[in-house]
């Protein structure tokens, strides 16, 4: 049985792949047993924060809508328009339905 | 038993769907009864799928002294309703058959705390009859009637939990856009059949003219089954009624909503094909369609913090790709060079992308369905360090992220591999927005997979423990189906996609029994 999927422009054996990343974790394992000889423990590798106490950990964890915020306050022109389209409101849904309907139809028909 | 498979593949879960509310008192015994006749369903589809792969198009006359009596002597066109089974129809029903036990499995634990168990069942059996319907029939008004059990099926199921304002309102949304799109496919049903004096798909693609009022009916029928598939911009009522479903009849809800796109594409192609002059305009409107499908969905997805809900827009997205494979080789289906360069490729791609979606997709919302399940929230603000207690959905959550997000080895990426490609051979920007989706799709699941299962424990969980075996058992099986479809693309491509392709593409075959 052939195993290799054929493109238009080339190929992909997933199983190659695969024995490639057996390959690289075995590596990857190898690198990582050998231990980091610069690395602390004990009272040095403790976090100082100017001698303040550590918060609890659940205040400080980052909350699933903060971790894109850079991202959507770049984008925030088209989020605006965005959201604003998704008002909810089962009319709307009727009036997207209807105008791009009339617009498929006229293209069909060759008008557009 | 064998030549009448396709009236049972109809008939067994028509028999469970009104016999299941017979054991209104016994839940856990409607929820066996329901497993086993899905699984039974399964089985039949199996069984129908081997020997349309092996022997080619079944036709199947209802009410006729032969199954395979299409035309009665002395008839010329065909006067009962006929299923036409071909490849792309059996690839809908496996498709439909496995999503439903699988969906039916995962019920049996995640629902035990509900009640009205009994009608739940028999729902979900009624709309797995409404999905083999419309994916079987081979005919129009039949395939109506089947969209409509669909419907009606779909929108009870969304509103189950009708304690919840939430959910009863999604089910009454996803009715009414339901409703409005069934009842312009049955108006251009009604201009075709003024025309033609008959509703048999075969026996239209074979006589259709291409007027003004044939093209209006496809224009309806595409928009229709357009926004019966969620595609942009009209699919606002995904979200809401993916959320609230319980997640077990978000496989085969899922599986509902592709049967609507299967139906956009034997439309397209097998009533339509014909008319060459406007094909690669059609071609094109589906493929732009695609690309905005997918942009807009996984944009939405990013600022959403409600799990399912995040998931429901990257259902949207996913549409996007298939709706671009299959539109790519629309477009150059009258070119057979470049057809055969590319085309046939980009079109194994969206059909190879339907299935691995649903596996993908109905395997991350159960997961989403079992972080609801322990922790009582769909809020990712408010989850945390639940690797820790559910390690088995971690890794099937992994599975399902790393699919969908198109990472090698899994099934995901197989499909979206032949969509970049061949779509780049159309218009390069379309292959650039889809890789870009991608890209968008993992940071997406990278924000889940941290802000669910990773991190610091939260207190309030700390007692969770990971979800009941049949729930596992569910998701595990996507799971492995996600790295076997990944591992051995090709195997899936040879023996159901091509095919499935081909009966598309080929659309003569279709017709090939009429006189």
């Amino acid at each position: 049985m052939n195993f290799t999927l054929h493109t238009p422009s080339g190929y992909w054996n997933p199983l190659l792949w695969v024995a490639f990343l057996v390959l690289f974790a075995v590596v990857g394992y190898i690198i990582y047993s050998r231990g980091n000889p610069a690395h602390k423990t004990g009272e040095q590798a403790k976090p100082y924060l100017s001698g303040n106490e550590e918060p609890d950990v659940e205040e400080i964890r980052v909350r699933a809508s903060d971790i894109y915020w850079g991202f959507l306050e770049a984008l925030k022109g088209y989020y605006r328009v965005l959201i604003a389209m998704h008002t909810g409101d089962l009319r709307d849904y009727i009036y997207w339905y209807i105008g791009v309907g009339t617009v498929i139809i006229l293209i069909f028909l060759g008008g557009l | 038993m064998m030549e009448n498979l396709p009236a049972l593949v109809i008939a067994v879960p028509l028999l469970g769907a009104f016999t299941t509310p017979l054991l209104k008192k016994r839940p856990r015994g409607a929820a066996l009864w329901a497993n086993a006749i899905a699984l039974v369903t399964l089985g039949l589809v199996l069984f129908l799928a081997k020997e349309v792969l092996s022997s080619g198009t079944i036709l199947y006359t209802f009410g006729a002294k032969e199954p395979g009596l299409t035309l009665p002597s002395g008839y010329r066109l065909p006067v009962r309703i006929i299923f036409e089974i071909d490849a792309m129809g059996v690839f809908m029903a496996i498709s439909a058959a496995l999503m439903t036990f699988i969906g039916a499995l995962y019920s049996y634990s995640h629902l035990s705390r509900e009640n009205g168990l009994e009608k739940y069942y028999s729902l979900i059996l009624l709309l797995e009859v409404g999905i083999l319907g419309m994916v079987l029939t081979g005919d129009l008004f039949n395939l109506f009637v089947f969209l409509e059990i669909a419907g009606i099926a779909g929108s009870a199921l969304v509103g189950f939990r009708n304690y919840r304002g939430e959910a009863s309102e999604a089910g009454i949304k996803y009715l009414m856009v339901s409703s409005v799109a069934s009842l312009m496919v049955l108006f251009s049903i009604g201009i075709l059949y003024a025309q033609y004096d008959n509703l048999n798909l075969a026996y239209l693609a074979k006589h259709v003219s291409f007027n003004v009022p044939d093209m209006i009916a496809f224009g309806l029928l595409f928009s229709s089954f357009a926004v019966k598939c969620g595609a942009v911009p009209m699919h606002y009522w995904v979200p809401d009624a993916y959320t609230e479903v319980p997640s077990g009849v978000n496989p085969p809800l899922l599986v509902s909503t592709y049967a609507s796109l299967y139906a956009l594409f034997r439309v397209s192609f097998t009533l339509f094909a014909s008319v060459s002059w406007t094909l690669e305009r059609i071609g094109w409107v589906m493929s732009i369609l695609g690309v905005l499908t997918m942009f807009i969905g996984v944009t939405m997805a990013l600022v959403q913090h409600d799990v399912k809900r995040l998931m429901s827009y990257h259902a949207i997205s996913q549409t996007g790709y298939m709706l671009l494979g299959v539109g790519v080789g629309l477009t150059v289906l009258h070119d057979p060079t470049k057809f055969q360069e590319f085309g046939r490729a980009a079109m194994a791609g969206g059909i190879f992308h339907i299935i691995n979606h649903i596996i993908y997709k109905g395997l991350l919302l159960m997961t989403a369905g079992a972080l609801f399940y322990v922790t009582g929230t769909r809020d990712l603000d408010k989850m945390g360090g639940l690797a820790r207690r559910m390690p088995y959905t971690a890794v099937a959550f992994i599975v399902g992220a790393a699919a969908i997000s198109g990472l090698p080895p899994f099934n995901g990426f197989a499909s979206k591999i032949l969509i970049y490609e061949t779509s780049y051979r159309l218009n390069p920007l379309l292959a650039i927005v889809a890789m870009v989706t991608s890209v968008l799709t993992l940071a997406s699941f990278v924000k889940v997979f941290a802000s669910a299962f990773l991190g610091p424990p939260v207190r309030e969980y700390e007692s969770v423990r990971e979800v009941p075996k049949p729930m596992l058992a569910s998701m595990l099986t996507l799971a492995v189906l996600c790295i076997l479809f990944g591992l051995f693309p090709n195997v899936v491509l040879n023996k159901l996609v091509y095919p499935a392709v081909d009966a598309l593409v080929k659309f003569t075959a279709y017709t090939g029994w009429l006189p």
